[in-house]
């Protein structure tokens, strides 16, 4: 009930006291008494009614006054109070009550209410001061840890378990630009970005099983919790990637610590590889084409010797075979020392592997897969061969996928045996024998298990090993087999738990928050500040598109975690295939001549497209942008359908008394400062940043998500004038 | 009886030694130059022993040892490779794949002929 209702009862049932005795007792007599009585009574009373009406009249108006200073001073006084608490609470932290105002027992109040405030701010003020030293801790470490890697000469790249990236140096990015193909590499760090999938540029299942490896060595304790491998990339390179895993921070429990992440070191080995294959090459040209020459000329020379009886004739043949091959032998020479480069010692990294694990790894892949049982027939203890082991499961699941879908075998088993330097993995399987060509052909061809496509054969995958394999059939047990043959490994004996004292040793500079981020895609329920931007802007040779104007350039920039990543940018002039109109000249400084021999928009629009993947785009006045990009989706057949803010739009939700929402009033407003406008560029990094102040801007007026700033947009007074 | 033997080559200048040789020996030889020539000289000349070159056109000697190897009514023939992949991996293949024996180039002529002499029981 509100304070003046309370105030009217109050008064109403003042006004009952101060009557209602008098006329209650009054009416009880009147009824007892006989009508005599009455009149008698009538007759005594009548006269001084008047005074008595004016004495209760006057006992009321004092009653009111002392109620109504009541209420103002308790009632109505905690009210004001209460406001004022709100103020203290919210809006205004310093501001304090009055302890003048009202009775002694509401100044007790408002005193003790100050004691308390100040006992907060006080609170506060300490909570503020820890924070900031903590985070300027914090950011000292990342700075050194910044200063560190940026000084390595080799690429490094940081990545939580979903293979975002969380942190890279300089070189991972120079090295990573460099290896963009074609049409991205327009893009500066196109392919590599904090937030970004690092399965884009290293095969997904690669690292995978990298990852698989090195928790199966922490789960056995060994100490090199390490894991190479060599991987190809979309264009053909060859990467030599290391990874070592970062471990949650704190006490094992039970065990090894989990894994959270992991640093890749990556090397771009593709020249060196080459040098390497062509050294190759040319060894076993020199050694079997040699063998070759050799032999027929050893064999015939022995038989002129041992036959000195031959004709003439036949001699001369013989002669005639060992001055050929004396004259092969001595070109091939010479070609060979010729492509000798001489070129570092690079091979294909093979890793000590137990049979065991690789075997077991195998038949885990099989059942799932194939839902084909397997079993271990035979294994020799200890057998540890130099493999590949992601390349070798591969084949012996293509091999497994191949015997189930042409012979429907039932049951595949394993075996793996030694003999001298050589170990022998064997697939067993009963039933129908194969012919040779079959598996000559599934030797030479691509391998594939399920969906998964491997870019080498089986054929090639032995020869890295510097292996074999045959089929062969056990005919009395009807049986056949794969016989997989490789080097045997010296075996690795368990290392013991490294003691706790080496592993203190190694600073720790993951402790910050890095490794919780997350940035999986676009969702229109997050919160605007934990997702990711692409914000651009383009430059065009006029304002109409319909009418065959073109775009000449995009810039763009990243905003990740509530940071705009200015290193992360796109900036690409594009040739319009048309003429500049010479009155736009000016307004972007950029002429035909910067234009000529840039790539087309049907090239750079891909790019971009990659570049601007799984984020939000931001751009002012978007729908201008948008409505350029639109118009190529059918010619380059590249759709951008990923949601887009404008920044004009978004200024008129927050501002929507102002008059002009220009970017760069806009940016005055917000305290942003402009440099390089119309250059896209420029004035991508403008609108992000702009952007970035809207963020909490809009969430005082509760926009808080994507869902809620596309709505709010969408429903400005600007939205409505179409462009 | 001679023993009949079948040079598997396509390289002329080995098999003119290996011809004389094998003549000289005593032996009936024919030749073939390359995989499925091999074939169809076994089946037509049905050799004893089978002197086999790993690299060859058409079907390499692995192939040709292995589909020899696959007909019961030949076990009997005896298969002796001779190549210039000197390996332990082609060794272990060859032999792996059924033949009798695995001879790398370069050899001589005197253990070859005593090779052969020892696999047809001659020596």
């Amino acid at each position: 009930m509100p304070a003046r209702y309370r105030f009217i009862l109050a008064i109403l049932v003042l006004g009952g006291l101060v009557t209602g005795p008098f006329l209650v007792t009054s009416t009880l007599v009147w009824m007892e008494m006989n009508p005599g009585q009455r009149a008698q009574l009538k007759e005594l009373i009548v006269p001084h009614l008047p005074m008595g009406a004016l004495l209760t009249a006057l006992g009321f108006a004092l009653g009111l006054a002392v109620v109504r200073t009541l209420f103002r001073q308790y009632v109505q006084g905690l009210l004001r109070m209460a406001e004022h608490l709100r103020l203290m609470l919210g809006a205004n932290r310093d501001f304090r009550v009055s302890v003048e105002d009202g009775p002694p027992e509401v100044q007790q109040v408002a005193r003790a209410i100050n004691d308390l405030a100040a006992q907060r701010d006080a609170l506060m003020a300490d909570v503020e001061a820890q924070i900031a030293r903590a985070k300027a801790s914090v950011e000292e470490e990342k700075n050194r840890l910044a200063a560190l890697m940026s000084e390595l000469a080799q690429a490094v790249v940081v990545c939580n378990l979903d293979g975002r990236i969380l942190l890279y140096n300089n070189r991972a990015r120079l090295e990573f630009h460099a290896l963009a193909q074609g049409p991205t590499s327009v893009a500066s760090g196109a392919l590599i970005g904090l937030g970004r999938s690092i399965f884009s540029i290293i095969d997904k299942s690669r690292l995978a099983h990298a990852e698989e490896t090195i928790r199966r060595r922490l789960e056995r304790g060994l100490s090199a919790n390490v894991a190479h491998f060599i991987t190809t990339t979309a264009s053909g390179q060859f990467l030599r990637v290391q990874m070592v895993p970062v471990l949650a921070p704190g006490e094992p429990e039970g065990g090894a610590r989990p894994m959270t992440g992991y640093v890749l070191t990556v090397e771009n080995i593709t020249r060196s590889l080459e040098q390497e294959n062509a050294r190759n090459r040319a060894l076993l040209e020199l050694t079997q084409g040699n063998r070759a020459a050799l032999g027929n000329m050893r064999a015939a020379i022995e038989t002129l010797q041992d036959y000195p009886d031959m004709q003439a004739s036949e001699r001369e043949r013989f002669i005639q075979v060992v001055a050929e091959e004396v004259g092969r032998m001595s070109r091939q020479l010479e070609a060979t020392a010729q492509r000798f480069a001489d070129a570092t010692k690079t091979r294909w990294p093979l890793e000590d592997v137990s049979a065991d694990d690789l075997i077991k790894a195998a038949q885990r892949r099989i059942e799932a897969l194939f839902a084909l049982p397997s079993k271990i027939e035979a294994l020799e203890d200890n057998l540890w061969v130099r493999a590949d082991s992601f390349a070798l499961i591969f084949a012996m699941t293509f091999l497994a996928g191949r015997l189930v879908d042409h012979y429907e075998i039932r049951e595949l088993r394993f075996r793996g045996l030694s003999e001298g330097q050589l170990a022998y993995l064997d697939l067993i399987w009963s039933g129908h024998a194969m012919s040779s060509e079959t598996f000559y052909g599934w030797e030479q061809e691509n391998m594939q298990v399920g969906q998964e496509h491997s870019p080498v054969s089986l054929r090639e995958v032995l020869d890295r090993h510097g292996g074999e394999i045959w089929y062969q059939r056990e005919k009395a047990a009807h049986r056949a087999y794969f016989r997989f043959v490789l080097p045997l490994a010296q075996a690795v004996p368990e290392a013991a738990q490294l003691p706790a004292s080496a592993q203190e040793g190694r600073p720790e500079y993951y402790d910050f928050d890095l490794f919780n981020f997350q940035a999986a895609g676009v969702d229109l329920d997050r919160n605007l500040m934990d997702m990711a931007y692409t914000v651009f802007d383009t430059e065009t040779t006029g304002l109409e598109p319909a009418k065959g104007d073109e775009i000449i350039q995009i810039g763009a920039a990243r905003i990740v975690n509530g940071r705009l990543l200015r290193q992360e940018f796109f900036d690409q002039l594009v040739d319009p295939q048309r003429p500049l109109r010479p009155e736009s000249i000016p307004i972007h400084g950029i002429t035909e001549e910067m234009l000529r021999g840039k790539p087309s928009i049907d090239v750079v629009l891909p790019a971009f497209h990659a570049f601007c993947n799984e984020t939000v785009l931001v751009a002012h006045n978007a729908a201008f942008d948008m409505r350029f990009l639109q118009l190529k989706e059918a010619r380059t057949g590249v759709k951008f359908s990923q949601p887009v803010l404008d920044t004009l739009l978004l200024s008129a939700v927050i501002h929507p008394h102002q008059e002009s929402h220009r970017l760069d009033v806009i940016a005055e407003r917000l305290g942003v400062r402009i440099v390089g406008r119309h250059n896209a560029l420029g004035d991508a990094y403008a609108t992000g940043e702009v952007f970035l102040k809207m963020i909490p801007l809009l969430a005082e007026k509760g926009i808080h998500t994507l869902r809620q700033a596309l709505e709010a947009s969408q429903k400005t007074y600007f939205a409505r004038v179409k462009y | 009886m001679t023993h009949k033997i079948l040079i598997v080559d396509d390289e002329p200048n080995i098999v003119l030694s290996l011809e004389f040789l094998m003549k000289r020996e005593g032996f009936q030889v024919a030749v073939a130059a390359d995989g499925e020539a091999a074939l169809e000289q076994v089946r037509a000349f049905d050799p004893d022993l089978v002197l086999l070159d790993v690299m060859m056109p058409k079907k390499s000697g692995y192939e040709v040892c292995e589909i020899l190897r696959a007909d019961p009514a030949r076990s009997a023939m005896k298969i002796v490779m001779l190549t210039a992949k000197g390996r332990d991996m082609e060794v272990a293949k060859g032999l792996g794949l059924g033949a009798d024996a695995y001879v790398t180039k370069p050899f001589s002529n005197k253990a070859l002929l005593a090779e052969i002499k020892q696999l047809l029981g001659e020596g």
